[in-house]
């Protein structure tokens, strides 16, 4: 399988603090990939160095080509999403207007079904579309933000923390569509502290420490794993069980 | 004073408010969008009014030539940015809407120059001159600065602002100047007066204010505008350019400071520096809606029109002071108001 993300050899620093080191990942196609890690691993900092938000040290290479000297802007173009960790949405302005400016560079027509298509997702987002994306809960935030980014068409969306602060009921949901999500032939990279149901969805995970990779394989392998067990899952709060 | 002057004062300080309000809310606009506190919002007033008047009485502004140097300057920086990776398409792109464009109005305007041309027609170019300078210099002195603080932002707007007020000093001259009137005639109700510029002041601000807010609360480009104001990163992970964005941003301003300017030369002569000490009046009336609020700024607007015309009439010595004191009490309760500065985040 060609990867469609491919990062290679990646350092991410903070002045002279380098909080990624040497880390080299794929993402393939239809696939969903997980990062887990304790808080402070550099999870967040690789995600937001790929999608061009901080500079990296290395290669990062989308669909074949070096994403090196390219914007955010045009990272978005080219069919990579990002959904932050703190969503960065637009909070002074209502959920359909948020979701039409994520499809800013796709065409008018286009832009239209894919609404529906983020609707019939999230059909809370639909229920709530002319209300102030500031006065959502922090799972209809969440779903406005990932919803967001779908309507860009995104070939691989990253998602970071998105059960951050989320109710157990909540969280499941968005779990659930993340599943989706491969089904319908987006690419995940999930970046997620909740190692217990990111590792459940996804195809393949990394586990990260102190800015490196200290393993890596099939996730139902990483999950089995004595190790990761005792240091991740072992701290899984009741009830954040994914059905 | 009796209730006959009251409304002259009353009437006198809303024109000039309405041209404030209209400052203001540029202001806001490019604050919001850009981060750039725009000094130079005050030489677009001049530019605009010069460049009207000047070609009014069948002169040359040198303003369009800026435009055509400053459109050099762009097209060079465009190619010196993409240097590595250059398309055939984003040269001819930047060639056209850098060095064509203000080449084809520089021409127009020498043709019609000596023409001494009809007021609509002084009137469109003055404003499509402005609207390149401003554009231009978005590209040229903000563009490339747009990651960097507000503090590195707003000493790029003082730059420019004394090379431009240098500038028009060097194409208008020491001496002021008086434009035409947009609209002749006057009628009375009751005791008022009301002059075809005071009208054309009024109907321009309230038409440009129903055009902003059609254009914010509408259009996909104005929502993206205002996304850009409340959450940059979110515009930018949105796929909206920034740049996209300023230079909107800036294109309105220019041209909301050079119609402000046609409105005003008719009323007084300006000078090549007149524009400045207009244009902090918007500023105070942006101060005071917290260069944030749009409907604030606009009554704020009034507001210091209103205080200047009765402080024209009490202590004309004193009216600008008393004008620039209003912000003494509004700063006072701002910073009681939010007691800790957080840190820029980018």
């Amino acid at each position: 399988m060609s990867a469609l993300l491919s990062v290679t050899d990646a350092h991410v620093a903070y002045g002279k603090v380098e909080a990624v080191r040497s880390v080299s990942l794929e993402v393939g196609t239809n696939e969903i990939v997980t990062i887990v890690g304790a808080n402070g691993a550099g999870k967040t900092t690789l995600l937001s160095a790929i999608m061009g938000i901080l500079p990296l040290k290395g290669r990062v290479a989308f669909a074949g080509q070096d994403l090196a000297r390219l914007d955010i802007e045009d990272r978005v173009a080219m069919g990579l999403g990002l959904v932050p960790e703190h969503r960065e949405l637009f909070v002074t302005m209502n959920v359909e207007d948020n979701l039409e400016l994520g499809a800013f560079r796709i065409e008018r027509s286009k832009a239209k079904a894919s609404m529906e298509r983020v609707y019939t997702l999230f059909p809370r987002l639909k229920e709530r579309r002319k209300q102030f994306a500031g006065t959502l809960s922090g799972g209809e935030q969440q779903m406005l933000a990932m919803g967001r980014a779908l309507m860009g068409e995104p070939k691989l969306l990253m998602l970071d923390e998105p059960s951050l602060g989320l109710a157990p009921i909540i969280v499941a949901d968005i779990f659930r569509i993340v599943g989706q999500l491969r089904a319908s032939g987006v690419s995940v990279l999930l970046v997620e502290q909740n190692a217990q149901a990111a590792l459940k969805i996804a195809d393949r995970a990394y586990v990260m420490e102190l800015g490196e990779f200290v393993l890596s394989g099939k996730a139902s392998d990483v999950a089995a794993n004595e190790g990761v067990a005792a240091s991740y899952l072992g701290f899984q709060h009741e009830g954040e069980n994914v059905s | 004073m009796n209730t006959t002057i009251m409304l002259f004062l009353v009437q006198d300080g809303i024109t000039n408010g309405a041209i404030y309000a209209l400052l203001g809310l540029a202001l806001v606009l490019v604050f919001a969008v850009t981060r750039v506190i725009l000094i130079p919002q005050g030489e677009f007033v001049t530019y605009g009014a010069l460049t009207y008047a000047s070609l009014a009485a069948g002169q040359m502004p040198g303003t369009a030539k800026l435009a055509l140097a400053l459109g050099i300057g762009a097209f060079a920086f465009d190619l010196f940015v993409a240097r590595k990776a250059l398309h055939a398409r984003l040269i001819v792109r930047s060639f056209v809407t850098n060095i064509v464009l203000p080449g084809i109005v520089l021409a127009l305007t020498v043709y019609f120059a000596s023409e001494k041309p009809p007021v609509a027609i002084c009137i469109a170019l003055s404003l499509v001159i402005v609207a390149m300078i401003g554009v231009y210099l978005y590209r040229i002195a903000f563009q490339p600065l747009a990651h960097t603080s507000v503090l590195v932002l707003l000493i790029a707007s003082v730059g420019v602002h004394l090379a431009l007020q240098g500038l028009g000093l060097l194409f208008f001259g020491a001496e002021g100047q008086r434009g035409p009137a947009v609209l002749s005639g006057a009628f009375t109700a009751g005791t008022l007066r009301f002059t075809g510029q005071s009208i054309t002041v009024y109907a321009i601000t309230i038409a440009f204010i129903v055009g902003l807010w059609l254009f914010f609360g509408l259009t996909l480009y104005g929502k993206a505008l205002r996304a850009t104001a409340v959450n940059r990163l979110g515009a930018r992970l949105a796929g909206i350019r920034t740049t996209l964005s300023g230079q909107i941003a800036f294109l309105l301003a220019s041209v909301i400071g050079a119609l402000s300017g046609i409105m005003i030369v008719p009323i007084t002569t300006l000078y090549y520096d007149s524009g400045f000490l207009i244009g902090l009046k918007g500023f105070v009336a942006a101060i005071i809606g917290g260069l944030v609020s749009y409907p604030l700024t606009a009554v704020a607007a009034l507001v210091v029109g209103i205080v200047e015309a009765f402080s024209s009439f009490y202590a004309s010595n004193y009216k600008e002071v008393i004008v620039f004191m209003l912000l003494i009490p509004v700063l006072l309760l701002r910073s009681l108001a939010a007691p800790a500065v957080e840190e820029e985040k980018d």
